[in-house]
Parts: C-alpha cells; structure tokens; sequence
C-alpha cells in the first residue's frame, strides 16, 4: 500500500534527519514506529501523510508516484489516509459530533446521509454522551478518542496515530491500544508513533525504530 | 468489538441519561468572535470615513460647479460716459444690439438705483450718478449651452456705440473654472487617499483575523478538504462580517447627511445655517451620492471577501510550500 525507497529529508541545509528510508507499510498492517525523542518520528509521519516531500527517494503511496502527483490532488489521497496529531487539533467551536463530521462535511456530503454513521462512530468509540460537548469540557482521553473518531469517519485504508497515549493515564492507554487493534482487525493498517515501550510489549507487533535518521524494521 | 463494548459500557451508563439528539450544524467558522467583532468595527468606521468623504466631495463638486454656471450665464455690456454720449438711448441700443445674437435670452439694463447700490461699498450711500462720470451696464443673460459669438457681438458693439465695452466674465470664469477645479481635484485626492487607506486597512485587518484562524484552514487542509472548499468557508464568513460593517458605517454617512440636509431645510436664514452653506454647500448628496454610498458598501464587501480568498489561498499555499519545501518547516517539530 505504501513503498518507501531510499527516502531521505533534511530540514534546509542541516543534517539528513532521515536517511535512506526503504520499506513497505501493507494493507491490514499493524505496526509501531518508535525510537527516541528527536529521531525523526514525526517527520516521518508528515512523509507518510503527504506534508512533507522527501528531498530524495521514492515514494509510492496506493499504487502512485508521489512525486508525479499534482497538488490538486493531495486532498483525495488524503482522505484515504487517517491521521491523529499528537495535539488532537481538534475545533474548539465545534461539538464532537461537529469535529467528527468534519472530514465528510468537507467532501460535501448532505449531513442527513451521515448523521446516524457519525453517532454510530461516537458511541463506538466511547464518546455518545458526549457528542454535543465542546473539546474544552472533555478530557484528554476523551479528546484523543475524538480525534481518533474524527480520523476513521471516511474510512481511511490507513490510520496514522502520533503519541496516541501520550496524554493518558495508563489504563486510558490500554484501552486506545485496543481500540486501534480492534480497527486492525477490521482491516484498517495501524501506523502508532510512540516511545512508550510498556504499550508496544502489549503487542506482538512490527517495530520501526528509528535511531539517528535510520529505520530498522523487526517483523 | 470486546473493547468498543467495554468503552461503551463504561461510558455510557452515567446516573441520568441524556436523550441522543444532536444540536443543529454550526458554521465551520466561529460566527463570532473578538478578533471578527474587532474587524466588523474596523470595516464600519472606514466605510463611516469613506462615505463621509464622497458625500464631501460630491457636495464640493456641486458648489463649484454651481459658482461656475452662475457666473458663466451672465455677460456685461459696459459703457462710458461721453459728452456726446446719450447714455439712456446707447443702454437700449446695446440691450438691443446683444439680444439680437442667438444665444441670448434676457437683458436688462440697471438703472441708476442699482448702479449706485453697486457702487455703495466704494462711495458710499446717497450717490449722485450725475455728479461723476459712472459708467453704466447692462447685463445680459445667455444661454450656458448654446452661447452667442462673443467677439462678433464685440466688434458689433465697438463699431456701434464706441464707449461700449463688452465683459463676458471670462476672466472671472477662468479662474473660478482653475479654482473649482482645483477644489474637485483635491476632494478627489482626499477620496483617493481615504480609499487607498480604507482598502489597506480592510486587507490588513482581514489578514490578520486569518492569520488568527490559520490552524482552522491547516485542520480542513489536513481532514482532507479542497483549496476551493476552505476558501468558500472563509468567503462566506467574511461576506457576513464585511456587509454587516460597511452597512452600518454606510448607513451612518448617509443618515448624517439626511439629518444635516434636514437642519440645513430647517434653518434657512438663520447665521449658522448661512455660514454653512457658504463654506460647505447645501448638504444635500442627491441620487448619485447616495448610490456612490451603496456601491462604497458593496466595494468594501467585495474586497473583504476577495483578499479573505486570496489569503486562504495563499495559507494553503504555504502549507504546500512547506510540503515541497522541508527547509521551510514552519517552526513544525522534526523529532
């Protein structure tokens, strides 16, 4: 689904923070991108969400060059790609229903057509008392749970998580992780960006460690 | 799905049960906010100061055009004593002679009360005519749009009755022409200057309130909507903002000049009254004022809405930018 190939970015003229990236996320994948602060695990998030062009390399994202890819047409790629900030970058003036509407609301879709999926999604994921709330008065599992509501709403093929549980207490992190392993097994490919190591020994997941703008990959 | 059950099991059995209804969609954008109310504000005092400023100039444009016409409908037939000269017979000769042009309506001819009521400022009151050798006139009206052939209606005279001297106020109507034109010319750079401010102020203003919702455009850049979708978002947005502000500042200008019309109606022949219309006119804007008011309104609107897309635009640009551009992380962690 998506095929890294000597991928390499640097920052201006400093340092290559990654450097010759090659690997393969498949479908139905789960994996954890991890390694220590400063590696590079965001910037390679942003490669793989399509904000960021790698300076060299080869990137394949569903079958397509990106770098033959007009602009025009990152927003449809995108769509297909789910992402979740570490900061949740939710709207503070909409609802929670409101914020996890929004990816369909601005593909222009009638709110009628989507409304009971919407509510469907939010009860799922924890979050149907809260739907007329405002992100101030949630908390920040409850946020993270929007965010990541927010991130499937259109079905991505492929749900990239950056510090998921990074603003949770334990048991909250638990709980997301199942969440995202449930969303797996429904077929979506699992990208989670974390350091936790207690959350990843849950798991008998792929690893991508990133150390030093290097990947190594442990199947 | 053990865990989404679970999550719901936890969640949603709380003591008392609120009923699934969801609230009615509120805009993408917050429909009001400080930094919205402040622009709205801004807008409504530049459309107040843009509005004031066509009603002044347009009111300076009719004045001057009014000294012009007034003093361009009139010519003068002067002519000196002379010994052999019989003053009333050449009066008439002289009417009669200028009438007899196309392009003259009227003559008169002023009589000796009205000439020494001329004279009165320079030699006071009680003036005899037939003690000095005053010089007598006849002023003719003329047609503005179809004037006689003055300098044939000259030489006509001079041959005629040569003490005639005929004055068609042109000097007069040359520098009332220089002087008027120069009052419009500077009413039109004041107009141009409050509109080159009114539009870099509403550009600024709307940046600014852009910049301070850019994580909004950068969250729908990221859910995945089109350029041309976040532009509408704001277009629409701002639209509201931009025809509430210069409405009211509008509305206001064009109030004011109601009510400085009416007063001015109201109190003819009062001294404040006079002092007024001799330095500003008559506070009346007619049709075309108003309707340069309106089409002010509807500039400032337009231009709201226009530099709101564009800004987006380019917003949306510079995510791009970074996108093609690593070196311009935008202060964005690289960890």
């Amino acid at each position: 689904m998506i095929h890294f190939e000597n991928v390499g970015l640097r920052y201006g003229m400093g340092p290559e923070i990654l450097r010759d990236m090659t690997f393969d996320i498949p479908k139905r994948s789960f994996q954890f991108l991890t390694g220590p602060s400063g590696a590079g695990k965001t910037t390679l998030l942003r490669l793989l969400f399509m904000s960021l062009k790698p300076t060299r390399g080869l990137i394949r994202m569903f079958g397509r060059d990106l770098s033959q890819i007009p602009r025009g047409e990152l927003p449809m790629l995108r769509r297909r790609v789910g992402i979740v900030f570490q900061d949740f970058r939710l709207l503070d003036h909409l609802t929670t229903y409101e914020n996890v509407a929004l990816p369909l609301r601005v593909r222009g879709k009638d709110e009628g057509s989507y409304r009971n999926d919407v509510i469907e999604l939010l009860k799922w994921v924890g979050l149907g008392e809260r739907i007329n709330v405002l992100p101030a008065v949630l908390s920040g599992g409850e946020k993270q749970r929007a965010a990541i509501a927010r991130a499937l709403m259109d079905r991505p093929e492929i749900l990239l998580a950056d510090e998921p549980t990074g603003n949770v207490d334990p048991p909250m992190a638990q709980r997301l992780l199942n969440l995202f392993l449930e969303l797996n097994r429904l077929g979506t490919a699992v990208v989670i960006a974390t350091h936790d190591l207690g959350l990843m020994d849950q798991v008998n997941a792929r690893r991508m460690i990133l150390t030093d703008g290097r990947l190594d990959i442990y199947e | 799905m053990n865990e989404i059950t679970r999550l719901k099991k936890s969640d949603a059995t709380p003591p008392r049960r609120t009923p699934m209804h969801v609230r009615p969609t509120g805009p993408i954008l917050p429909p009001s906010n400080i930094q919205g109310n402040a622009l709205m504000v801004v807008i409504a005092i530049m459309a107040f100061l843009a509005c004031l400023t066509l009603g002044a100039v347009s009111m300076v444009r009719a004045t001057a055009t009014g000294w012009q016409s007034q003093i361009s409908r009139e010519i003068t037939i002067q002519i000196k004593p002379s010994d052999e000269l019989d003053m009333e017979e050449s009066l008439l000769k002289a009417k009669n002679l200028a009438l007899s042009f196309v392009g003259t309506r009227e003559g008169m001819i002023l009589d000796d009360r009205a000439t020494a009521r001329l004279l009165e400022p320079w030699l006071g009151p009680g003036l005899d005519l037939d003690e000095l050798p005053v010089p007598r006139l006849v002023v003719v009206t003329i047609d503005e749009r179809n004037p006689p052939d003055f300098e044939a209606m000259r030489d006509l005279l001079s041959k005629e009755i040569p003490q005639a001297l005929l004055d068609d106020h042109r000097t007069w109507v040359d520098r009332l022409v220089s002087m008027a034109s120069t009052t419009i010319w500077i009413g039109g750079g004041v107009l141009v200057l409050v509109f080159t401010a009114m539009v870099l102020t509403v550009i600024f203003a709307t940046r600014g309130v852009i910049s301070g919702n850019r994580h909004i455009v950068e969250v729908l850049h990221f859910v995945g909507a089109e350029g041309g979708f976040v532009a509408k978002e704001f277009q629409k947005h701002f639209l509201k903002i931009s025809l509430k502000g210069s409405a009211a500042g509008g509305t206001i200008a064009a109030v004011l000049f109601l009510i400085l019309g009416a007063w001015q109606a109201n109190s003819r022949a009062t001294p404040e009254s006079d002092q007024a219309t001799a330095l500003f006119g008559t506070f009346s804007l007619g049709v075309a004022g108003y309707l340069g008011i309106l089409a002010t309104m509807v500039v400032i609107a337009l231009l709201t809405t226009l530099t709101a897309r564009l800004t987006v635009m380019r917003t949306i640009d510079e995510i791009d930018l970074v996108r093609s551009d690593p070196g311009r992380s935008d202060g964005l962690p690289a960890s």
